[in-house]
């Protein structure tokens, strides 16, 4: 059997890498394919349908995605009578007579679905072709080979128990630093691939940095770390990044995205609110270290907890952060539906990974979420005591507590007045003394009620024990109990996902029919059931992650290994990933000084191109009618902070991929566009810290080559190679020249930006330097966490 | 077509995998990825498949043999009343004052603004109409040059939607749902078509207010975004002034020789990191950089209109040499479809004539009528009238009653969802069309609806695309512009 160890550098070299070979070579002999269970297909190797079909790997994806629309869940468009999402459905006997089956275990003759998705008959093949779908050859042998093999059937994988799988066993157990390792590597020999080398340290110090913090590895932190040959330093590198402020801000930026915070109501006028009482708060408990159980069940239900605390209603803002319209003429009673629904889809999301939107108009298409389930969840968000229409305009919507100057100095400290603020209001949730009645909605239609729904969880996931009340906080009792199969393995995956770019389930928001299978099943149980056991222990959780080899690896990839796994799936090697938009521009704040490292307050208006805010308004606005720049240290806040105006937000983030904050979100795009170096080629934002970079620079060291390289190594968090200096060095000296023959030229672009300089160079070298600086910015490398 | 939405849910999640499964070098792969322009599709057996080829996209070959390449789409922004412009209602101007009858509202859903009123007197359009064209096609005086041109237009008079506030509609219009999120037409030609050139984004917006009620509604930069789809499929926004992209212009004391040194350094650093670490990605990344210098010259010199000769200002008025106006929006839309850009998408702002709409719809008429019936004309007159789609319309009608007080001379009109008018023209279009009816109120359609996912519908089918067809899969579901509605409206079409 031909090796597989494809990539560069493995620790797998010369005589024992024959010894590997001639193991694997043998348990491939003996094992073909059998355990090749999880989503990956390789690409260089064609699908093969596997020995034993698994019904939920190999099976289920195909019938969800090419039959469930007409026999699937949803009871209102399903054609034939036949339903092939659960066992009984397709075994049903089907027709007039009752006298043909969809399917007969062991007996694909006389099972009519293999007869129809073999047909040549248009009128007959299935799927029909009106539908747009089709299945290839490899699809139907799976379906027919299922059959054959007496039609497996098990719950969908995300749905089945929590259960700690054993680690497995593999032939080169010393490479595993810990249980994760175990799991990585036995998938690995399964495709007779080994793992990549460590990581350069210095490169690992700035992965493991930008993964925790969101910010690079200042210089003394790199020397500290590459100087210390302990077999601990590693580990404190990873103690010393959990317990930074610059964490706890990390973290907050992704809940951000999920929690859809905003600075302002989001539609039409899209007037501003105040929320930062409530993002401080995150910040806060991630400092802490909360438990997940406990910070999830807060923000869901801090106003039920019995004696709720001022802090305990604050983290309820999270369920008010979506939009709220303030346009004249709406229907009050279309706009609080459709609040209620947006919890119900951020809880579907952000807890369960399961899209419920799709039951707000009719049965799940694919999941077993019935229209009910969905207004039955619905029910949970239902009375709270609020308005569909902000009224009068500008009004504070209720409910909302005000917090006092006094009361945030005594007992809220973690809350940042800064701007001093007697009073600050902040939304949050409330229970209405006589819930609100919650019906199906027909249609989703917000006044066609049909029957009336108590509050009550999708059976399918785990029934509602009658032992909880019902109401939010119960909700987040089910949502916690130890029975629960999603929360932990959600929770897991998207942590898994802040440090490899990809969860192992890739679709991080959808855990149901229709989203990706597992690349590694048991490891995610393994963790999620770790997670669960340990108390909820967010940083726990990070740290095993991080501290395992499989993190630890070389990011670099050969041809061959790319080409067989391009997306990674089997991590055997680290993946490059770009930095996020709040990450490129702190990391150009962070390295060239600027960044202001205030936590908490405010949101604050950086640089933007003038004009976007007043060109789109409609008269109205008020405060968000046009952009007034903030000045001075505001300029240089970590870029959460920064005013998100939903209708026309930054538009230097959007076109990193910011989430637009419409709707909650778990993972953003990673793309890259023409847009993005214009950004930073030119932002004044980036510009201005380019200069401040130069600087920085000159005033560290003496030579030319010297300062380039101190520019270099901060902003890439390694030495700069002896070309890459010549290369800088050159490209300085013919820009210095320019300067000099034009120095208003230098004049204007080193008067970019507010931030003012004592003197130290002449202007033309400085300026030159400065381009050196913008052009670091502007390296893929600089942008790419490796 | 399964297989071509995997690759693109690639190009989404993780552009590696897409780059690394061309079989051409990675350097093509990258380049010809920018702005969604996929070359290395050609060689492709077929004429419809050649076609898609040049165009890229995620569509092997369009669906149907296209009409139109590309769209410029008038959008009139606040909802433009269609009885003062194209919809003649004399029985309203003879009833005027007298309640609109029970029994032809029929439960109609009123806005929170005239909710509240206890009267709905009927006003008729203080402004006078007359026929035009080969087939006698009524239309206002407040349209002069429009009226000119009628014989080129296609005219519906039936179009409906469901939504009654402006925010909802809008989304709606632009995306095929009334809640913000998704993404809007022309992220789905990007998406579905590719770009037909190089040198500039494939979608790109242009804004102008106008002067009819200078503050009313406003815009959401969202409208053109990409919803869900790549990045790469966002409208990019082409401003009055001296950036007209947004971050295209140098530093000041960066010129264009000294920011081509500086790219050179970048490619330089940049491929020895790719020998390095073998991402693709970084080869993507060096070409993206060469995209966007080519678009520091390409963008500058479209928008740079001083080159247009006397008579073409005339045509569109003297407003055209007033960046950011309406007019010189249109000049500037002509350009870009000159230079194969897909989708032009225009928003002119003041249309949402509550009050005083007499005096406002004038000044707004005026704003408009030249311009958009020079942008025909000069489009004919080029020859490319023939596979331009332009569109002009707003998000939904108004009342045949006035709201607030009805006077000698004045009145105004709420939002009307029931009934409204817009017109297309070129791309495979049939002119010279009226298309359906509304009844003698103004108040209903009686004759040939059309919904908005219905126009949708016909505009992708001009463009060569199935509706049905088009379509991605996020969050487990398979979205597409027109939801799971929409009918192509066939007698529209040449």
């Amino acid at each position: 059997m031909e090796r597989k160890n494809l990539n560069q550098s493995t620790k797998f070299n010369g005589k024992r890498w024959i010894f590997v070979a001639l193991l694997i070579a043998v348990a491939g002999l003996i094992l073909p394919y059998a355990c090749q269970v999880g989503d990956v297909v390789l690409v260089s190797s064609k699908r093969r349908v596997p020995e034993i079909v698994d019904f939920n790997f190999h099976v289920k994806p195909i019938l969800s995605d090419r039959c469930f629309t007409c026999h699937g869940p949803d009871a209102g468009t399903r054609e034939a009578g036949l339903r092939l999402d659960t066992r009984e459905g397709a075994l049903a006997a089907l027709g007039a007579n009752k006298d043909h089956h969809a399917i007969i275990p062991g007996d694909t003759e006389n099972s009519t679905l293999v007869q129809r998705i073999h047909s040549d008959d248009p009128g007959d093949v299935m799927p029909p072709p009106e539908s747009n779908l089709t299945l290839d050859d490899y699809e139907k042998e799976v379906l027919e080979k299922w059959i054959d093999q007496g039609m497996d059937w098990k719950k969908h994988w995300s749905f089945l128990p929590l259960e700690k799988p054993d680690i497995p066993t593999t032939k080169q157990p010393d490479w595993a630093i810990n249980e994760i390792d175990h799991f990585v590597l036995a998938r690995l020999e399964q495709e007779q691939l080994a793992p990549s080398s460590m990581a350069d340290k210095a490169l690992l110090l700035r992965r493991l940095s930008f993964d925790l913090t969101g910010l690079p590895p200042t210089l003394e932190e790199l020397d500290i770390f590459l100087k210390d040959d302990s077999p601990r330093a590693y580990e404190n590198a990873v103690d010393r990044l959990l317990s930074t402020d610059a964490f706890a801000e990390h973290m907050t930026s992704k809940w951000l995205d999920l929690a859809r915070y905003a600075d302002t109501h989001g539609y039409q006028d899209d007037l501003e609110r105040i929320m930062f009482p409530w993002r401080d708060w995150v910040i806060y408990a991630y400092k802490q270290n909360m438990p997940y159980d406990q910070f999830v069940t807060w923000q869901l239900a801090g106003d039920l907890l019995p004696n709720a605390t001022r802090e305990q209603l604050i983290a309820t803002a999270f369920n008010r952060n979506h939009k709220i319209t303030q346009e004249g003429g709406v229907i009050p009673e279309e706009y609080r539906v459709e609040y209620v629904a947006d919890r119900t889809q951020t809880f579907g999301i952000a807890f369960l990974g399961l899209t419920m939107e799709c039951a707000r108009c009719h049965d799940h298409k694919y999941d077993p979420i019935s229209q009910k389930d969905f207004y039955s969840l619905f029910s949970f968000f239902n009375s709270v005591p609020e308005q569909g229409l902000i009224e009068p305009y500008g009004a504070i919507p209720e409910p909302y507590i005000k917090l006092t100057d006094t009361e945030i100095a005594e007992q809220l400290h973690f809350i940042n007045n800064l701007d001093t603020l007697k009073e600050i209001p902040l939304m949050v949730m409330q229970e209405m003394e006589e819930p609100r009645q919650a019906y199906i909605l027909e249609r989703g239609a917000y006044d066609k009620h049909g029957a009336p729904v108590a509050s009550e969880t999708p059976e399918s996931v785990l029934p509602f024990s009658e032992d909880l009340p019902r109401n939010r906080l119960g909700l987040s009792q089910w949502l916690f109990s130890p029975q629960h199969p999603l929360t932990a393995r959600v929770t897991a995956n998207r942590l898994w996902q802040q440090c490899f770019g990809n969860g192992i389930v890739a679709t991080a928001d959808d855990f149901g029919n229709q989203g990706a299978l597992p690349s590694h099943p048991e490891l995610l149980d393994w963790l999620a059931v770790e997670f669960r056991d340990n108390g909820w222990d967010v940083q726990a959780l990070l740290k095993k992650i991080v501290m395992s080899a499989t993190y630890r690896q070389s990011a670099k990839v050969s041809p061959e290994l790319l080409e067989l796994d391009p997306e990674n799936r089997l991590l055997a090697r680290a993946p490059r990933l770009r930095l996020s938009a709040e990450m490129i521009r702190d990391h150009a704040l962070a390295v060239s000084g600027l960044l202001n490292r205030l936590v908490g307050g405010p949101s604050v208006k950086p640089y933007q191109p003038p004009g976007l805010w007043q060109e789109t308004t409609g008269g109205g606005g008020g405060s968000t009618a046009s952009y007034v720049q903030d000045e001075g240290e505001k300029l240089y806040r970590r870029s959460i902070y920064t005013f998100w105006k939903r209708t026309v937000p930054p538009p230097s983030m959007m076109t990193f991929d910011a989430a637009s904050r419409d709707f909650c979100m778990v993972k953003r795009q990673s793309t890259s566009t023409p847009l993005q170096a214009l950004v930073l080629l030119n932002d004044p934002q980036i510009v201005e810290a380019s200069r401040v970079l130069a600087y920085r620079a000159v005033d560290m060291e003496e030579r030319p080559e010297e300062r380039i390289g101190a520019m270099f190594r901060l902003a890439t968090s390694r030495h700069i190679s002896e070309l890459e200096g010549q290369r800088l060095l050159a490209y300085f000296n013919m820009e210095w020249e320019r300067f000099k023959s034009q120095p208003k030229a230098a004049q204007e672009l080193l008067s970019i930006g507010e931030y003012q300089q004592k003197e130290l160079l002449s202007e033309p070298e400085l300026a030159a330097y400065m381009l050196v600086a913008n052009a670091i910015f502007n390296l893929d490398e600089t942008i790419t966490r490796g | 077509m399964s297989k071509k939405i995997i690759e693109e849910r690639q190009l989404g999640m993780n552009r590696r995998a897409f780059l690394s499964k061309t079989s051409m070098g990675i350097g093509v792969a990258a380049l010809s990825s920018l702005f969604g322009l996929n070359c290395f599709r050609s060689g492709e057996q077929g004429a419809l498949k050649a076609t898609a080829s040049r165009l890229g996209g995620i569509l092997d070959a369009p669906h149907i043999a296209p009409k139109a390449k590309r769209v410029i789409y008038l959008f009139q922004s606040g909802g433009p009343s269609q009885l003062e412009l194209f919809d003649y209602k004399p029985l309203l101007s003879k009833m005027r004052g007298q309640e609109l009858p029970e029994s032809v509202r029929n439960g109609q859903r009123l806005t929170g603004m005239t909710s509240g009123q206890d009267s709905f007197p009927l006003v008729g359009s203080l402004f006078p109409f007359q026929q035009h064209g080969q087939n006698g096609t009524w239309m206002s005086d407040l349209l002069p040059y429009t009226s000119k041109i009628v014989d080129e237009l296609c005219i519906v008079k039936s179009m409906y939607t469901e939504a009654i506030n402006h925010d909802p509609a809008i989304t709606f219009f632009q995306t095929g749902s009334q809640q913000p999120g998704r993404p809007c037409m022309g992220s789905w030609l990007s998406y579905g078509l590719g770009s037909m050139n190089e040198n500039l984004p494939t979608f790109t917006v242009l804004l102008s207010r106008g002067t009819g009620r200078k503050f009313g509604q406003p815009l959401y930069s969202r409208l053109w975004g990409n919803g869900f789809l790549h990045s790469l499929h966002q409208g990019v926004q082409f401003r009055s002034g001296k950036d007209p992209v947004l971050y295209l212009k140098n530093p000041e004391g960066v010129d264009s020789q000294s920011r081509r040194q500086m790219l050179d350094q970048l490619a330089q650093l940049n491929a020895q990191q790719l020998e390095e670490f073998g991402d693709p990605e970084i080869s993507s990344r060096i070409a993206q950089y060469e995209m966007a210098y080519r678009m520091q010259t390409s963008v500058p010199d479209v928008v740079d209109i001083s080159d247009e000769p006397d008579y073409i200002y005339q045509m569109y008025g003297p407003e055209s040499m007033q960046p950011g106006t309406f007019a010189a929006n249109c000049l500037l839309a002509r350009r870009l479809a000159e230079r194969d850009v897909r989708f032009i998408q225009l928003y002119h702002m003041g249309w949402d004539q509550h009050d005083n709409l007499p005096s406002a719809i004038a000044n707004q008429s005026r704003d408009v009528d030249q311009a958009s019936a020079a942008l025909v004309m000069d489009l004919k007159q080029r020859g490319m009238l023939d596979d331009t789609l332009v569109i002009w319309g707003g998000e939904f009608g108004r009342t045949n009653y006035s709201q607030g007080v009805l006077t000698a001379d004045n009145y105004g009109r709420d939002h009307h969802p029931r009934c409204f008018t817009i017109w297309m023209a070129g791309g495979g279009i049939k002119p010279g069309v009226v298309y359906g009816e509304t009844d003698d109120f103004g108040y209903n359609i009686v004759k040939d609806k059309v919904h908005v996912h219905d126009f949708q519908a016909t505009m992708l089918k001009l463009l060569g695309i199935n509706h049905e067809q088009l379509t991605y899969k996020y969050q487990g579901r398979r979205f597409r512009l027109t939801d799971v509605h929409g009918h192509i409206v066939k007698p529209l079409l040449a």
